[in-house]
């Protein structure tokens, strides 16, 4: 009978753990069902990046508020974390602070949970108040209406609620406090409940200690559900970000193959394809498969901070398009399609895309393609690749250009620049006075 | 202007077997737009003055096919690209300036992935590093102690991370420089590019080149200076939208140097 809380504790962490990897591999799988990139150049670059932009956070201080308050986040997310092993440890064999043998090195670890736990606390206080009562714009903009803007506020409910379970869990400790080593900030908390009996505090540690666990799991297991994901996505979308100059567009192998063949004067344009050739490829994006893993791995790992948006020249003189808006519509028609495969093994074509019944063509031709919602994003991720793919499909597949760029690159074929200027002009400025 | 333009073609350089140290890539704006071509003369002036030994390419020079794959036409933008190679590699060109930030992209960073590798550079890296070199005078003159505002071209600044030869020129030509709130890696676009030059803008509450020349004029600048001929023409058109034309004058740094120095 003695062995069932560690029973119970076993069987809670591997049902929480079992439950995120599957959810994980699920992800795995849907960014999968993009078209495969080679990321294989550039190894020390993209550790270098990793390094600087995901752990070293280079880009969330350029907002010096909001960065300094997530660096807390942060840090104490990592740092406090090392008390979870403590806590599974304990779990599992049934003892009782298990570290506490280290000393006064534990002491310092645990005033440094202690410490972080509170200015975690007070760090999400703020977020909570930037998004519901100063109400800073990016946090209201129309896609950020219903399960966006409640998701944004549960994680901050679960952070406080953790951080004040963790703080709970120690100031009730009675034996903890005895030993007085690192409740810097617990012992506050404890003088205020002097007056409680004994064993009234062992029932306030121990429920404060399993939903602490518990909510730990709950909360990783939230993820998968949530915008929350950056957590862990950050670091791989940072390794696999580009690592050439912004204004360098891919280039698309496919077209270079058929202009090559356009452009050698022997080819035969009757010629039968040769037995066993390759479709053609379908030329830009209308739905997720479309798109690479990498602009797939980005749809994930947007954490919807909107600084993207908040950039975005369209977007500030109110057009329809948001950068944001596009990673979000990218991740939820994703998920639908790995529905679809949950259910059919294989996707079952559902009529619907990602263009037109998530994001529309008025969105994709408002941008200026000036890199300014790329440039912003604290964890790389490239709005404007998804942008372009989509135009590719819309000009190259659907010849559906407004009407004015079409004039433009029909210009640009007959007379070689975008205006209807005759080339042999070009050099006219010269004798102009 | 004192004397008149030298500015040789490539064909011609070809005749005398010889080769120029620079291509001047004019670019379709720099050609055709009345108020880009004045930026293309004051830049060839300062090469003369430089005495820069450069060409054009004249009639055989094409749109580098920037407007058409920023709008989703791949293909054209190819088929420009192979064609410009063809003619580039004919003549052995081996360096390339532009006063076009847009050209200046396209030919440095997605010609090599079609075979054409060039070391090209934007007019005002170039100026800069004549300067640096000795061979160009930049000098204050009538612009010395002058308010003046920089609008970072998106295809210079955040796509190439240029930020500092503009601002350079800038400071040597002794004006009293005030950056906009939204400036270098957060610089506003001017609205044209991704081939919105060529397009009607999707419907809004402003249009961008009135947000961003707003935001100029707030620095209270007697020019906000450009890099970029079709943000020269934005910025221009958001001037006139504020009726500001005759306080406020939109110029290509280039055309500032030339104008300094009296060329």
């Amino acid at each position: 009978m003695q062995y069932i809380p560690n029973i119970l504790f076993l069987v809670i962490l591997i049902f929480g753990i079992g439950y995120f990897t599957k959810n994980i591999r699920k992800i795995i799988r849907n960014i999968k069902l993009g078209q495969a990139v080679d990321a294989s150049d550039n190894k020390g670059q993209r550790w270098n990046n990793v390094i600087r932009i995901a752990l070293g956070q280079s880009k969330m201080v350029v907002r010096p508020i909001p960065g300094l308050l997530h660096l807390i986040v942060y840090l104490g997310f990592i740092i406090i974390n090392i008390e979870v092993l403590e806590i599974i440890i304990d779990g599992i064999f049934g003892t009782h602070r298990i570290f506490s043998s280290l000393g006064s090195f534990y002491g310092f670890l645990i005033a440094s949970f202690e410490i972080l736990a509170v200015l975690v606390f007070v760090s999400v206080i703020v977020f909570w108040i930037r998004r519901n009562i100063i109400r800073l714009k990016r946090f209201w903009n129309p896609e950020m209406k219903g399960w966006p803007k409640n998701d944004g506020n549960f994680i901050l409910y679960f952070e406080m609620v953790l951080m004040t379970l963790f703080l709970i869990m120690n100031a009730t400790d009675v034996h903890f406090q005895e030993m007085n080593n690192g409740n810097i900030v617990s012992k506050y908390i404890a003088g205020w409940m002097s007056v409680t009996p004994e064993s009234t505090l062992y029932i306030i540690e121990r429920v404060a200690w399993w939903l602490h666990i518990v909510g730990i799991l709950i909360f990783l297991n939230y993820l998968y559900f949530s915008k929350h994901l950056h957590i862990i996505l950050a670091f791989p979308n940072v390794y696999f970000g580009s690592v050439t100059p912004k204004g360098k567009f891919t280039n698309l192998e496919s077209v270079t193959n058929e202009v090559k063949l356009m452009m050698d004067p022997s080819a035969d344009p009757y010629a039968a394809p040769p037995e066993g050739a390759e479709t053609p490829a379908k030329f830009g994006a209308s739905d997720v498969m479309d798109l690479t893993t990498t602009q797939l791995l980005n749809a994930y790992t947007c954490t919807e901070c909107g600084r993207c948006t908040s950039e975005c020249p369209a977007n500030q003189t109110g057009k329809k398009l948001s950068p944001r808006k596009i990673m979000m519509d990218t991740r939820d028609r994703l998920e639908e399609v790995g529905k679809n495969v949950d259910k059919n093994v294989e996707f079952q074509p559902d009529g619907k895309q990602l263009l037109d019944d998530y994001i529309s063509r008025e969105e994709l031709w408002a941008c200026t393609t000036c890199n300014a919602c790329v440039e912003a994003c604290p964890v790389s991720i490239d709005p404007l690749s998804i942008i372009m793919s989509m135009r590719q499909y819309l000009v190259m597949e659907q010849s559906a250009a407004p009407n004015e760029l079409n004039i433009t690159m029909t210009n640009i074929e007959n007379n070689a620049a975008p205006w209807p200027f005759n080339q042999m002009d070009r050099a006219n400025w010269i004798n102009e006075s | 202007m004192s004397e008149a333009l030298k500015v040789p073609t490539m064909a011609e350089y070809m005749a005398q077997g010889k080769q120029p140290e620079v291509l001047f890539w004019v670019g379709c704006a720099g050609s055709f737009d009345d108020r880009a071509k004045k930026i293309t003369k004051a830049f060839a002036k300062l090469l003369n003055n430089a005495g820069v030994d450069f060409a054009v390419l004249g009639t055989e020079e094409s749109c580098t096919g920037d407007p058409a794959k920023r709008a989703g036409n791949e293909f054209l933008f190819q088929m420009q690209a192979m064609m410009n190679i063809q003619v580039l590699d004919g003549y052995e060109i081996k360096k390339i300036v532009t006063t076009c930030p847009h050209c200046f992209n396209t030919l440095k960073n997605e010609y090599p992935d079609l075979g054409g590798n060039y070391e090209v550079m934007h007019h005002t890296q170039f100026l800069k590093s004549l300067m640096n070199e000795g061979r160009l005078k930049v000098e204050g003159g009538k612009f010395k102690g002058k308010r003046i505002t920089f609008h970072d071209p998106c295809y210079l600044g955040r796509a190439n991370n240029e930020y500092e030869a503009p601002r350079e020129l800038l400071q040597k030509l002794e004006v009293e420089l005030v950056e906009m709130k939204r400036c270098k890696t957060r610089g506003l676009c001017c609205g044209a590019g991704g081939a919105q030059m060529f397009k009607e803008p999707e419907k809004g509450n402003k249009d961008i080149n009135v947000e961003r020349t707003e935001e100029a004029i707030e620095t209270q600048p007697s020019i906000i200076a450009a890099g970029c001929p079709f943000c020269n023409t934005m910025i221009t058109d958001g001037v006139k939208a504020k009726e500001k034309e005759a306080s406020i004058q939109v110029m290509d740094i280039a055309e500032m140097i030339a104008n300094a120095a009296d060329l």
